[in-house]
């Protein structure tokens, strides 16, 4: 029985809760995880693992992490996740968009080991998806920022050209042309989610060019630091709460929520209730989060930010609601319509009054 | 004290035995790294050699993917080694390969949804022209003009990179893609796919063609006018020249080789294993597969075994990963470890150590 004092040993390390480690390894609910960048990022990847360990600490004995950094998207995931079904997983969650054709093709291989993919739209019997409705956080962002600009220049760090962004994009400048109609974005694409060089240069950048506001799609606090250098900047956490860049640039953020629901779904595997799904949550739920609005917002403005918020929350607002048209002039939705989830979770357009074009 | 002392020739046992003894050096330094770190390190140093190779859960499915790791990684370096036999540097192999990956599949895309026979055979040629295209820019830049490849071949591969990216969200991207950028997935699409030829062995073409290379390579060197040539030009230029080898036709045939084989590597594994052309859709084995070359001391049979070696490290590292809990950084240390002893005890060939006795002034 080599290979159970070998799981065993790794259970102990992995865990890395100073539990000792028990001898019924086999019985335990294996849960594996496979991050795009490494564990301690600071953005994305470090908040997925730090809700990883949430979960284990949650069910402490009952539940076995194991995790794997840094893993490309493509080819070699695919392999990662095969090695990871064969060594006896029971649950993998794959937590980036480019991993969704090698969970497909493994979970098809794998029927009895469940798969949970990250911002993905494909599902399988016993692959589900799950992602947050970021563009809820945006929205309140884009109040801000409207409200907080001299200038009337907002910079928009964004990564990739795929919907969760362009919808971050437009959430975030509706909502500030409502209360400020003189405000410009200018989006600044940087084909990255983490690169502290590639997002401090955009950030410096897009304040040179005048912006005194900046939003960022990229994991890195970078842009926070760039802006705490130029002065009167003002920025918004992003996946993390930032608070250390507080009050002053930071003023509020975006923080990524995601321990509740893998407590949720490793439970349901192990009441054997799992059944694939299509998560899509936000405020409301508590998957999307809110960092607390910093004291460098004035009291009326915050207290509006906050109404915003709960009205999203409590689902009496939706961001996306009519009139609206698309950045060509062509109605997207009448008045006091709301967007449908099937053109949001395929959103490829600009909203109407945006300039420049998204990358194609 | 202890000296070095050059050998009249390199000694051929000790050819033989510097890998050897280079991997077990490095399983003792990197078990003392593990140790240090808390871990088991005969787990460890188990878990990356042996188990992606006989252990019951995953041999059946790793040693397979052994090959799928090595084969482009050989495929490149193969092509890289005729060049820097001759002293002809080609850096830009990750360039190439991405270029035939575009070519192929921009090819193969043209006529979806065709179903025939003749479209991978078709896309696998684009391949092959991408890449050699590709690398005719450097070639014919550093014969007419004597630029240096180096920065040429090297530069043009962040310009792949750009037209990689540009057709990820453009002009290949999958229209029925929900809006996220990448193409078409290949392998999903049977006239265009690169399969598995023998379930369960991994062997895809690009498998296939990476042992061919390696048998066409040593023909090549050891039995043809045009080996005996790069050879001689790589050892000494002048005496070649006066030998009558036209220089610049060879940078042309090292170069073109290169290219063509790295666009290949970059096809089979678009159509493969990789399934889509996406934005990081290189991965780097244009560059590791320098490294290969080296590794395998420029010998085909040698590139072989060190591409298998490193394929290797990788899996077996990616098993330690998850199954100990080492970081992903302490693999990379371990993987720098295995270069660094492999490269370093190759003065043992050229030289050998001596016990010599202090000279009385």
């Amino acid at each position: 029985m080599k290979r159970r004092t070998l799981l065993t040993a790794a259970t102990a390390s992995v865990l890395a809760l100073g539990l000792a480690a028990p001898s019924f390894a086999a019985d335990k609910v294996k849960v594996g995880f496979i991050y795009v960048g490494p564990k301690n990022d600071g953005g994305w990847s470090q908040h997925h693992h730090e809700a990883a360990e949430e979960m284990a600490a949650h069910f402490g004995d009952a539940v076995e992490i194991v995790v794997q950094e840094s893993v490309p998207e493509g080819a070699d995931s695919e392999r990662v996740l095969t090695q990871m079904a064969l060594s006896g997983a029971d649950l993998i969650f794959t937590t980036s968009f480019g991993y969704m054709d090698p969970t497909v093709n493994v979970a098809a291989k794998f029927p009895n080991v469940k798969f949970e993919h990250a911002t993905g739209y494909k599902t399988a019997p016993n692959l589900g998806v799950y992602s947050a409705r970021f563009y809820e956080g945006r929205a309140v962002q884009g109040y801000l920022a409207g409200k907080m600009t001299k200038s009337n220049k907002v910079g928009y760090i964004a990564s990739f050209p795929i919907p969760e962004v362009i919808r971050g994009i437009n959430s975030a400048y509706i909502h500030a042309k409502k209360v400020n109609p003189d405000v410009e974005f200018n989006v600044v694409w940087a084909y990255t989610w983490f690169d502290p060089a590639k997002e401090s240069d955009a950030a410096q950048a897009l304040i040179d060019q005048g912006a005194d506001v900046i939003l960022q799609h990229t994991d890195s606090t970078a842009p926070q630091a760039a802006a705490q250098k130029a002065g009167n900047v003002y920025t918004f956490g992003q996946a993390a709460d930032m608070a250390e860049y507080g009050p002053m640039p930071r003023i509020s953020s975006i923080i990524d929520v995601w321990a509740p629901y893998y407590i949720e779904r490793v439970q349901a595997v192990m009441d054997g209730t799992w059944e694939t799904d299509t998560t899509w949550d936000g405020i409301g739920a508590g998957m999307v989060g809110i960092g607390e609005i910093s004291s460098a917002v004035p009291a009326d403005i915050k207290a509006e930010a906050e109404a915003l918020r709960d009205s999203i929350a409590a689902g009496e607002y939706h961001p996306f609601t009519g009139p609206l048209n698309k950045q060509d002039g062509s109605v997207w939705l009448a008045d006091g319509e709301v967007a449908d989830d099937g053109t949001l979770a395929g959103m490829n357009f600009y909203v109407e009054g945006l300039s420049g074009d998204i990358p194609q | 004290m202890i000296k070095f002392v050059k050998r009249p020739e390199p000694s051929k046992a000790w050819t033989i035995a510097t890998p050897i003894l280079a991997v077990i050096l490095t399983m003792i330094l990197g078990g003392i790294l593990f140790a240090l770190m808390g871990k088991d390190p005969f787990a460890a140093i188990r878990t990356i050699f042996w188990d992606p190779l006989f252990n019951d859960q995953f041999a059946a499915y790793s040693r397979p993917q052994l090959l799928v790791k090595a084969a482009p990684l050989i495929l490149i370096a193969i092509g890289l080694s005729l060049g820097f036999k001759a002293g002809i540097w080609n850096i830009g192999a990750e360039g190439q390969y991405i270029m035939g990956a575009l070519a192929g599949a921009a090819v193969g895309l043209a006529f979806y949804p065709t179903d025939a026979w003749w479209i991978f055979p078709l896309m696998v040629i684009a391949g092959g022209i991408g890449g050699f295209l590709w690398a005719m820019i450097p070639a014919i830049l550093k014969t007419r003009f004597n630029t240096n490849e180096i920065l040429v071949s090297l530069m043009l591969v962040y310009i792949a990179e750009q037209l990689l990216a540009s057709a990820a969200l453009s002009w290949l991207r999958n229209p029925e893609g929900n809006g996220f950028p990448g193409s078409r997935n290949l392998s999903q699409i049977p006239a265009m796919s690169n399969p598995e030829l023998i379930a369960g062995t991994g062997t895809h073409w690009g498998v296939v063609a990476a042992f061919a290379a390696v048998v066409a390579a040593y023909v090549l060197i050891n039995k043809h006018m045009l080996g005996f040539q790069i050879r001689l030009t790589g050892e000494s230029p002048r005496a070649a020249r006066f030998a009558g080898v036209k220089d610049k036709l060879l940078v042309l045939f090292c170069l073109g080789v290169a290219g063509a084989l790295s666009g290949l590597a970059g096809l089979f594994e678009v159509t493969g294993p990789a399934g889509q052309i996406s934005i990081d859709f290189g991965a780097g084995y244009g560059f590791t597969a320098i490294i290969v070359a080296f590794l395998g001391r420029l010998h085909p049979v040698g590139i072989l075994l060190a591409g298998l070696l490193l394929a290797l490290t990788f899996i077996g590292g990616e098993l330690a990963q998850f199954m100990l809990g080492l970081p992903s950084a302490s693999i990379q240390v371990f993987q720098g470890m295995l270069l660094m002893t492999l490269l370093g005890m190759d003065i043992f060939v050229n030289y050998r150590l001596m016990i010599v006795k202090k000279e009385a002034v």
